[in-house]
């Protein structure tokens, strides 16, 4: 009773100033603020990168310390990142191509076919793999993924190559177990969950009308996938692989772990590699040398840029696939 | 609520006498054990008055942040250089010291299925593994230092520290002392340039033992106290001397007895003592000589109790190195320590000299 009327007391009170014509407009300054401060911080980040590095930078010159392939903090204090751009692209591509299909038909099985419990549980296996963090991948890596590979994969094709193939050992390298491969493994099955969920949702995005539709005319569940399902959800499925590509370029524990952290390019396929947030990660809290210090925020200020552009193509990439698609 | 009040008062109580000074140092992984020991008993030995905060952040952070001036002293697993000695001098008005408190070494560690000896090595022999100019375990080099041991026609793969560490620094400074081609194609320093072409890096102790253990014809490099523990074998190194010495805590301690400079800074790599092994190294608290000239301390109090808490260190507190697995010092260098502590002055009064001395 008494609530009643403290309600309707309320209701007839008249609003202050501040819901009726201030509260608009603080609104939008505080958003259009915080909005502002995201810009600023992105550029700041990035202007700090260089202005950390540019020490290093401004010996070697730009190109210079991109393309250098020696990394030489001791004795002559020479520093070339080429060997970790390198690495860094890579084992995120590669990992990229690796996932890819593997978490597509993730998404497919679970939207499409699997019954609705088997459904669930897959997915929130997906979602979990994503959970874990990624110290975790890489104590797995050493411990379980290393020295299996090399005793299921790496020694035998080892071995088989030097007696068969001698010209393939070349391109082998060491089969220790701890390597490029052994990192893009690592790194494929941490980024499978975020192309996997993004694909899963654009899947069952895909209206009923249209799938309904083709149905209708005949096709089977196959021909209803290739010719409705996927193309109707490519924006969803691109955005997830480039979201899993993010991730990728900018993974380091896992990576820093298992990879190696060899330096000597050409790159070999079982052998060490290293990557530039490993670099970063592994180098910068012994940094003595000033000048070896300024090349790991160096090192950090190209990431940026990679980043930078990685994700500008990206996202073009996706304006493009996005016009061709009817917007609802 | 006469209880709340009491409570309250008890704890303001309780507050007040707890922690009055506490000190802030950063620096070094390796001695990070036998630091986090001294400075928890060190909080029962003043009854809570003197409690230390330590970060390990790196030997190179370490020396950062003192240069910095953001903590009281910093730890580090190589001395400041001459040009940093003099760089803090200019800059800051004081010089620093190098205070050695714990010592360590680093042992090479192998895995060769079969082979239950332990293994002889010479410095040149392992400048040459980790050159890449000795490729298989079989090689005449190796097979001459061990007579009467099967080595396996292995190939040799190389585990070093992927991320910057003192552990690298020692290695790589022994190396260059005892190999003129490493020194001239490698150097040393807390990451280096590493040219075995048959080669792996390894995230920190655990990641190079973790490799060594998995990998066949592997050797790496360790603190002696880690491959102790972790019973991962490890070979013999031979010394100036000639004799090959196994790591332990004597001959690491015998490693230091040589000829001390005045400040202490010393690599003891490749050390000329009989009995020493030659790849150990002093551990270092650094400091300003002048402490009011470092902005962390505040007061004359801190200062005080900062010297107070570095005389413990060098003297009682060395008897928990051993149980720790790290060499305590030796008497000479204790008394170089304390030396070098009896310099420390705040605002022009010699505290140094009026703590040690009593």
């Amino acid at each position: 009773m008494q609530q009643a009327s403290t309600q309707s007391a309320l209701i007839k009170r008249k609003t202050s100033a501040i819901y009726r014509v201030l509260g608009d407009r603080i609104f939008l300054a505080v958003v259009l603020l915080l909005a502002l401060s995201l810009i600023a911080l992105t550029l700041g980040l990035g202007y700090f990168l260089y202005l950390g590095g540019s020490q290093t930078i401004n010996k070697e010159g730009f190109f210079g310390f991109l393309t250098g392939t020696t990394w030489d903090p001791a004795l002559r204090l020479e520093f070339g990142i080429w060997p970790y751009v390198v690495g860094t692209l890579i084992t995120s591509l590669a990992a990229l191509v690796l996932s890819v299909p593997v978490a597509l038909a993730a998404a497919i099985f679970t939207a499409e076919y699997a019954p609705r419990w088997l459904a669930g549980i897959i997915n929130y296996l997906v979602d979990l793999m994503a959970a874990v963090p990624s110290v975790v991948y890489g104590i797995w890596g050493i411990f379980v993924l290393a020295p299996f590979l090399r005793e299921a994969f790496y020694l035998p094709v080892f071995l088989w190559a030097s007696e068969n193939a001698p010209w393939l050992v070349r391109y082998l390298g060491n089969p220790a177990g701890y390597g490029l491969f052994t990192g893009i493994v690592v790194l494929s099955s941490m980024i499978i969950p975020f192309t996997a969920a993004l694909s899963r949702d654009a899947i069952s995005l895909v209206p009923v009308a249209q799938r309904e539709g083709a149905y209708a005319l005949g096709a089977t569940r196959w021909e209803v996938m290739q010719m409705v399902i996927l193309p109707y959800a490519r924006g969803g499925i691109f955005a997830g692989a480039m979201l899993a590509l993010g991730r990728a370029l900018g993974e380091t524990m896992a990576i820093a772990m298992v990879i190696g952290n060899g330096n000597i390019l050409p790159y070999t396929l079982f052998g060490p590699a290293s990557t530039m947030p490993a670099v970063i990660a592994l180098e910068l809290k012994e940094a003595v040398e000033d000048l070896h210090y300024s090349a790991i925020i160096g090192v950090g200020f190209f990431l940026f840029l990679i980043a930078f552009i990685v994700n500008a193509t990206a996202s073009y990439l996706l304006n493009k696939l996005k016009v061709s698609e009817q917007r609802f | 609520m006469k209880h709340l009040l009491i409570a309250t008062a008890l704890l303001g109580l309780a507050s007040t006498s707890l922690a009055q000074v506490s000190l802030t140092g950063a620096g070094a992984t390796f001695p990070f054990p036998v630091l986090s020991k001294y400075f928890d008993e060190y909080l029962k030995v003043t009854n809570g008055q003197v409690r230390v905060n330590y970060q390990s952040i790196g030997s190179g952070g370490g020396q950062r942040q003192l240069i910095e001036q953001t903590v009281h002293f910093g730890v580090s697993d190589n001395p400041f250089n001459d040009q940093q000695m003099a760089d803090i001098r200019r800059n800051s008005g004081s010089p620093a010291l190098n205070i050695p408190f714990v010592l360590g070494a680093v042992v090479p560690t192998y895995n060769l299925p079969g082979v239950t000896q332990r293994l002889n090595f010479t410095g040149e022999v392992l400048a040459d593994i980790f050159l890449g100019n000795i490729k298989t375990w079989n090689d005449p080099a190796i097979a001459r230092l061990n007579p009467g041991v099967n080595l396996p026609a292995l190939p040799i793969t190389v585990v070093h520290r992927s991320d910057g560490s003192g552990t690298t620094f020692v290695w790589t400074d022994y190396l260059t002392k005892v190999s003129p081609e490493w020194a001239q194609k490698v150097g040393r320093g807390n990451s280096v340039n590493w040219l075995a072409p048959n080669k792996v890096g390894g995230r920190g102790n655990e990641g190079v033992a973790g490799v060594v253990r998995n990998t066949p014809g592997a050797i790496g490099y360790n603190e002696v106290t880690y491959a102790v523990q972790n019973r991962i074998q490890y070979g013999a190194v031979q010394n100036k001397a000639g004799r090959f010495i196994v790591a332990d805590l004597p001959s690491i301690t015998a490693a230091a007895n040589v000829v001390l400079p005045g400040d202490a800074r010393i690599s003891l790599t490749n050390t000329n003592a009989p009995d020493g092994y030659p790849v150990s190294s002093f551990s270092y608290i650094l400091t300003y000589e002048q402490l009011d000239k470092n902005k962390a301390f505040k007061s004359e109090a801190e200062a005080r109790a900062f010297v107070q808490m570095l005389k413990w260190v060098v003297t009682e507190g060395q008897k928990f190195n051993e149980p720790l697995t790290y060499a305590r010092l030796t008497e000479v260098a204790q008394a170089r320590a304390l030396a070098l502590i009896s310099r420390i002055t705040y605002q022009g009064k010699p505290i140094g000299k009026e703590i040690v001395g009593q």
